[in-house]
């Protein structure tokens, strides 16, 4: 049912990366993404896929995981793949060709190549979402992102809108079932029809959800201010975060790491990249 | 002890939501709340009880008359925090009051607002937590709990501020009898506590544990006593569309039968305790 819906898709445990300070994760992530791009060519992502499984391994996740969530996203890798097969046109003798699309040696790469980044960034960041709860994740964001709130960007508002959101979404949820099954008594016809039809079945749902749940910020904004709730100006946190001598370690290990895979772009003889 | 000064002190306060209707929610209310006291307000739908409610930690400022929290008027801009922080106050949708993702989060969240340092945060949340009977919950997510321990969930976050009262505003009524003999168990935890408690009830049943009662009728109150002198009013209550607990109920008809019954009869115990000594005779 609706409920089982997992928010995020965080996978508790208790490894080293579980641990690990979050900006740190969430630095890394980032760079891990770049380093992608920078270091296009074979033996840089051999090696970014190889760190990509060390780090899997680290934080024993089952390799099933990482299939759940590439699963999503093959037809956009097939489609791109397909696109760099046939529209990128090399030197010499194309391989074959197909009717009026010859297909070069250099095409065929380009595709590899492709499809393989793709799947190794989505990998990669969910390696992130897998290690962190999406509550810890929202810490470190608004810690990363602090130095833009002298620039009176809303830090701390948007953190707290982030935090209330994945608050409401299991009861929103539940509500919606209650409504649908509410409407379905009424005799609604919300599992069959053409797809018009079932849009339209979707307005009375839609339209008490929103009243519900404007109702709710109502209310939850005046047991806010009932707890002295006035923004992030001199508010102090329970769990603070704290950057360790074994996050130091950890940042370490993934600098160099990175800084091999993109050495791989200037220092490896042609006839490797 | 007559020489303290109450907690909380209304005076002749009129309100209502809207300046054109000549209605008034609220309409010339005066109370008083000592300290560790526990007054249960009753009254009919509308009868302005929630909106008194709201006036004692300043979520409302009254029209006319005042309202003074350990001696700060509501209306003071410069004492608003420090009003809200000695009257918290829980709602009746315990999902509308929590805020975050994980139960001790929740509780933290109005420390963390009143700027307390982190060390201090965490032993007030645990004593919150363990006052309220939670605290084997702590890691859980909010949603996962029922509907009794989320009201405990909302009752810890308010008492994380340390606060001198505590006003319930129907704060069992979306409850099932099990969630909501719960919290009435953490409410006598309270009391025991020292904390003071202001009721608003439509559960006769939590209103005969109280030491005050007092009832409200078209934004007034029209009747305060003991529970004994308030419920033992049958008629009267009725007429202010209430019940009466039922022990009280069977003790009127008691005496209408004409079966002699002492006045102040309310609580189950107490009536087992007379029938017995009747049928004993």
């Amino acid at each position: 049912m609706l409920k089982d819906i997992t928010i995020g898709q965080y996978y508790p445990g208790r490894s080293i990366l579980h641990r690990c300070d979050p900006r740190l994760k969430l630095v890394a992530t980032i760079a891990y993404i770049v380093v992608l791009f920078v270091a296009a060519n074979p033996l840089g992502i051999v090696l970014s896929i190889l760190l990509l499984a060390a780090l899997y391994r680290t934080a024993r996740i089952p390799g099933k995981m990482i299939l759940r969530s590439l699963k999503p996203i093959v037809p956009l890798v097939l489609f791109t793949a397909v696109l760099n097969l046939f529209f990128v046109s090399g030197q010499g003798e194309p391989l074959v060709s197909f009717w009026i699309f010859p297909i070069y040696a250099e095409g065929v790469r380009q595709a590899i190549l492709i499809a393989v980044r793709v799947c190794a960034l989505i990998a990669g960041t969910s390696l992130l979402t897998y290690t962190t709860s999406p509550i810890v994740l929202t810490d470190a964001i608004e810690n990363l992102l602090r130095p833009l709130g002298r620039l009176h960007f809303p830090v701390h508002e948007l953190a707290m809108m982030m935090t209330i959101a994945l608050r409401f979404i299991p009861t929103l949820i539940e509500e919606t079932e209650k409504i649908m099954n509410a409407q379905k008594a009424r005799g609604a016809m919300l599992d069959n029809g053409t797809f018009t039809q079932r849009i339209k079945a979707l307005v009375p749902i839609l339209i008490p959800l929103f009243i519900s749940a404007f109702r709710r910020a109502d209310e939850l904004a005046m047991a806010m201010e009932c707890r002295c709730y006035h923004g992030g100006e001199g508010r102090t946190r329970l769990k603070q975060l704290r950057f360790t001598a074994s996050d130091a370690r950890c940042a370490v290990v993934l600098a160099l790491a990175l800084a091999v895979i993109v050495a791989t772009r200037f220092f490896v003889p042609g006839w490797l990249g | 002890m007559p020489t303290e000064t109450p907690m909380i002190r209304v005076q002749d306060v009129r309100f209502r939501y809207d300046p054109d209707q000549p209605a008034y929610a609220v309409d010339g209310v005066s109370m008083e709340l000592r300290r560790g006291e526990f007054v249960a307000v009753l009254g009919a739908n509308g009868c302005g009880k929630s909106t008194l409610a709201k006036h004692l930690n300043a979520i409302l400022l009254p029209e006319t008359g005042t309202v003074y929290v350990e001696e700060m008027d509501t209306r003071s801009e410069e004492h608003l925090y420090d009003i809200r922080q000695k009257v918290g106050m829980v709602f009746q949708n315990p999902d509308n009051q929590i805020v975050a993702t994980i139960v001790e989060e929740d509780v933290a969240f109005a420390p963390e607002n009143l700027g307390v340092p982190p060390e201090e945060i965490r032993t007030r949340v645990d004593e919150a937590m363990k006052l309220a009977g939670i605290y084997e919950k702590r890691d859980s997510a909010p949603y996962k709990l029922s509907g009794g321990q989320k009201q405990r969930v909302a009752i810890a976050g308010v008492i994380a501020m340390r606060p001198d009262c505590l006003v319930l505003d129907e704060a069992t009524a979306m409850l099932d009898p099990h969630g909501r003999g719960q919290v009435m168990r953490t409410i006598r935890h309270l009391r025991e506590a020292g904390i003071a408690i202001v009721a608003i009830t439509h559960y006769m049943e939590e209103a005969a544990q109280a030491d005050r009662v007092l009832v409200m009728n078209g934004g007034r109150v029209v009747m305060e006593g003991t529970p004994e002198q308030v419920f033992s009013q049958t008629e009267r209550l009725h007429s202010y569309h209430l019940d009466v607990p039922q022990a009280a109920e069977l003790r009127d008809e008691l005496v209408k039968a004409g079966i002699a019954m002492p006045e102040n009869v309310i609580t189950p115990e107490r009536c087992a305790e007379e029938l017995y000594k009747l049928l004993k005779d």
